[in-house]
């Protein structure tokens, strides 16, 4: 069993182990010219080992080195206050909590979307066809455009940011689910009928529990989705608070370890929540029978 | 032109090994029809996936025309019939059909002529140009035999072609096929499930029985080479099928 | 008053007209006219409700409106449309997208490669990859160089994995009846396990125009030239000149729509074979 378990494992934690390495490399490479030019006006000339020490400790260098990126977030987690307005975990509060609920949002309109869907042969063919066209809708493109207008109504602060991650992640619910509560097979939906189930309870004993691993798989998409939303929707508008503002405020100030500890902070977050939809997926399943 | 001599393979599992072959010894000559019978877990198709150099064996040898089934792979030795059609789905009938041919380099016009000729056995003029899905099942399956004869194979390994047709068509092609034998002269290994099917085809009957698979009974059938369907209805027909009954019963009965 | 119970007409009746339409038996006429009579009756309503509430132009212009600045723009559109769309998200994704699938053929030879980085490749596409955007402008430069670069990061690894899934979705039967004719490995790549993966390429390719799109705008809020798309909404957004931003989200529904749509036709063409391409 160690063995399965090191096979799976074996080959992925060399593949990050060479992706560190590889990174390392790329640090020297981007980072080489600015520590000559430093080098070439403070009159010096550097030996091979001071360039890659110096690659890899600027200030301001075009890629971190991933101690260094490593560094900033222990700074700014677990050597800072939660309450202070630097710390990351603070920021990633903030875009969780509009994540979460626009996650759940989402989720609620996508089941009930596809409920109707399936239900109803009007629903079907008039409003699925403007679901698949609604994603054509640059939604992210447009966030700066519906925060603003949501201030203006006023309506701010989290709702804005939560509609975005509602649009965003309503879409693979509604096709997961609408997959989902169509895969009975025609032999189980006459059982049905021939004990004059009615619609409710069809689908409630049967639609349903078949659709659990399409609706986890969706909720896995629209996690990840509703994420970027809330991240984006930080955004345009000068936001000060959450890790997309964070990402912005360094890119402004071309603070590029900031930057980079923003977007590893959000990779966490984003792995940490779609992982936790993985342990619910499997319990849930497993207790099914459906594994 | 092929010869087992106590053959064994040995499967590692999950659940623990399977011995699937235990001690098979076994000679078909050129020319003959052998049938397998057995019930699932007898060894029957991984005996035949053996010949075909699909599994390898873990003790004993075999020979395939004189070489080791790897050669005999190599030399496109033989022509393989798998249970479902397994058609691309992407090419027409044609281009099935000469999917091993442009896989062994034979130019253009040689494989006009022998996909055209292959169809024609098999009956299967004029569906060149059709897609797999717009064939039924029993044409299918008659494609996937016309893929297997197509090059020039003396062997053809069946692995229950027929299973998954109902008994009208089974009938019908187990006719055709028979007579495509006599027409061709070919070694033909044929795994069933079926005991009718398997006496009505062959010159020899190999009954298996598993747990571990192994052989339990061969028979040479005295039945003549021409054989109309209502051969199927003779006493001696019948004596047959009985000797085979006995033979599955007896295996079964080893683990009672 | 009045255009409120336009509005509310104009709900009763598309509908009626759809519920009739949705019994009779489906044709290709009823699957278009329905979603189309649909559509319509949500721009009357939405016509309606801006004139009947008198909502502000700077909340929400009208249909009217949008459509007569669409008409007024159209050299703007167009030029924001070729630096966007055609510069940065075309090129992005055919070099993201033909980088993926080349990668996912080569890594087949190799399956620890192929357990090692399919999991990782699932996670960085699961991940805010448009977070990149500032530290590629950084790289890349404000012109279309960085967007596209942004496209590439975005549309890389979903491609990648459904090739990777594509490759591996022949059965055993297939593969042995490969086996039984001494095919080669490259044999066997060609005639058989590619054209079994197109289903799955083509959806990889059809799920990254929506992305590679995104990507392309999203990626100029962090710097531009004073053209393209995602450029022209941040700043009309900051002019509350919302109509303009309508006409330009138009332009990129349309073209994502479009875009979404050939990608479709080939697929019908090449995986014509499939089941869910024969309905």
């Amino acid at each position: 069993m160690i063995l399965r378990l090191w096979h799976k494992v074996a080959p992925v934690l060399s593949m990050v182990v060479a992706l560190i390495v590889l990174w390392y490399g790329a640090a020297i490479w981007l980072n080489t010219h600015w520590a000559e030019d430093k080098a070439q006006r403070a009159g010096v000339t550097l030996t091979i080992t001071a360039l890659i020490a110096d690659t890899w400790s600027q200030e301001k260098p075009k890629l971190p080195a991933p101690h260094q990126v490593a560094h900033e977030i222990w700074k700014t987690t677990v050597l800072k206050k939660i309450t202070s307005k630097r710390s990351l975990i603070h920021h990633s509060k903030i875009t969780l909590s509009s994540t979460l609920l626009g996650f759940a949002l989402g989720t609620v309109l996508g089941i009930a979307l596809a409920v109707g869907i399936v239900y109803n042969r009007t629903m079907d063919m008039s409003v699925m066809p403007w679901v698949i066209a609604s994603q054509t809708i640059p939604i992210l493109a447009v966030a700066p455009m519906i925060i603003v207008v949501l201030n203006a109504v006023g309506i701010s602060g989290l709702l804005p940011k939560a509609i975005i991650s509602m649009y965003l992640s309503f879409f693979p619910v509604v096709v997961g689910m609408v997959k989902g509560l169509r895969s009975p097979d025609h032999m189980q939906l006459d059982q049905m009928r021939t004990w004059n189930a009615g619609g409710g309870q069809t689908l409630w004993y049967l639609r349903l529990p078949s659709s659990m691993p399409y609706l986890f798989t969706s909720l896995k998409i629209a996690m990840a989705a509703s994420l970027v939303g809330a991240v984006v929707g930080e955004l345009p508008t000068g936001a000060v608070a959450g890790l997309g503002a964070r990402l912005l405020a360094g890119s402004y100030y071309g603070q590029t370890i900031q930057i980079w500890s923003a977007l590893i902070m959000a990779a966490m977050l984003a792995a940490l929540l779609v992982g936790l939809i993985g342990v619910l997926q499997r319990i849930t399943l497993k207790h099914m029978g459906m594994v | 032109m092929i010869s087992a001599k106590d053959l064994s393979l040995t499967f590692q599992t999950n659940d623990g090994q399977v011995q699937a072959l235990k001690d098979v010894s076994l000679n078909i000559n050129q020319g003959d029809f052998v049938s397998f019978i057995g019930p699932s877990g007898c060894g029957k198709t991984t005996f035949l996936r053996v010949m075909a150099d699909l599994e390898a064996p873990t003790a004993g040898s075999i020979t395939v025309n004189g070489q080791s089934p790897e050669v005999a792979r190599r030399a496109r030795a033989y022509g393989y019939v798998f249970q479902a059609a397994g058609l691309y789905p992407w090419r027409t009938i044609g281009g099935n059909i000469s999917l091993p041919l442009e896989v062994m380099g034979y130019d253009k016009a040689a494989q006009a002529d022998r996909v055209r000729h292959v169809l024609d056995l098999v009956e299967l003029n004029g569906f060149e140009k059709k897609f797999p899905w717009q064939l039924s099942g029993g044409m299918q399956q008659r494609a996937s035999i016309a893929r297997a004869l197509a090059f020039d194979a003396d062997l053809l390994l069946m692995d229950e072609p027929f299973g998954a047709l109902d008994e009208i068509v089974r009938d019908h092609l187990n006719e055709q096929l028979l007579q495509l034998w006599m027409r061709t002269n070919k070694t033909i290994c044929f795994v069933t499930h079926s005991i009718p099917e398997a006496v009505y085809l062959s010159t020899k009957i190999v009954v298996m029985s598993p747990r571990p698979g192994r052989i339990t009974d061969v028979i040479d059938s005295p039945l003549p080479k021409e054989r109309p369907l209502e051969i199927r209805d003779s006493a001696q027909f019948i004596e047959i099928a009985h000797r085979v009954r006995a033979g599955l019963r007896a295996g079964h009965g080893d683990l009672a | 008053m009045g255009w409120l119970a336009v509005g509310f007409l104009a709900w009763l009746g598309g509908w009626a007209i759809n519920i009739r339409l949705a019994a009779l038996p489906k044709s290709r006429l009823t699957g278009l006219a329905i979603p189309m009579i649909f559509g319509l009756s949500l721009v009357v309503i939405w016509e309606s409700m801006v004139r009947g509430f008198d909502v502000s132009p700077i909340l929400l212009p009208a249909p009217s409106v949008i459509s007569v600045k669409f008409a007024g723009s159209l050299g703007i559109l167009w030029q924001d449309f070729v630096q966007t769309v055609v510069k940065g998200a075309l090129s992005g994704y055919a070099i993201g997208c033909g980088s993926a699938f080349a990668l996912a053929v080569v890594i087949d030879r190799f399956p620890f490669l192929q357990r090692g980085l399919l999991p990782i490749g699932n996670f960085v596409a699961a991940l805010p990859i448009i977070g990149m955007a500032p530290i590629l402008v950084m790289w890349f430069g404000f012109d279309w160089q960085s967007k596209s670069a942004v496209v590439v990061v975005m549309v890389f690894f979903p491609m990648l994995v459904n090739t990777v899934e594509g490759l591996r979705a022949t059965n055993m039967m297939q593969r042995d009846l490969m086996r039984t004719y001494a095919a080669g490995y490259w044999q066997t790549l060609l005639k058989l396990r590619l054209p079994a993966a197109m289903p799955f390429v083509f959806n990889g390719l059809k799920v990254t125009t929506t992305l590679a799109l995104i990507g392309a705008i999203v990626a100029e809020f962090f710097g531009s030239p004073i053209k393209g798309m995602g450029f022209r909404i941040s700043t009309e957004v900051g002019r509350l000149a919302l109509d303009m931003v309508w006409a330009e989200i138009t332009v990129a529904a349309l073209a994502g729509s479009a875009f979404y749509g050939s990608v479709a036709m080939i697929e019908k063409k090449v995986t014509f074979w499939h089941p869910s391409q024969r309905g």
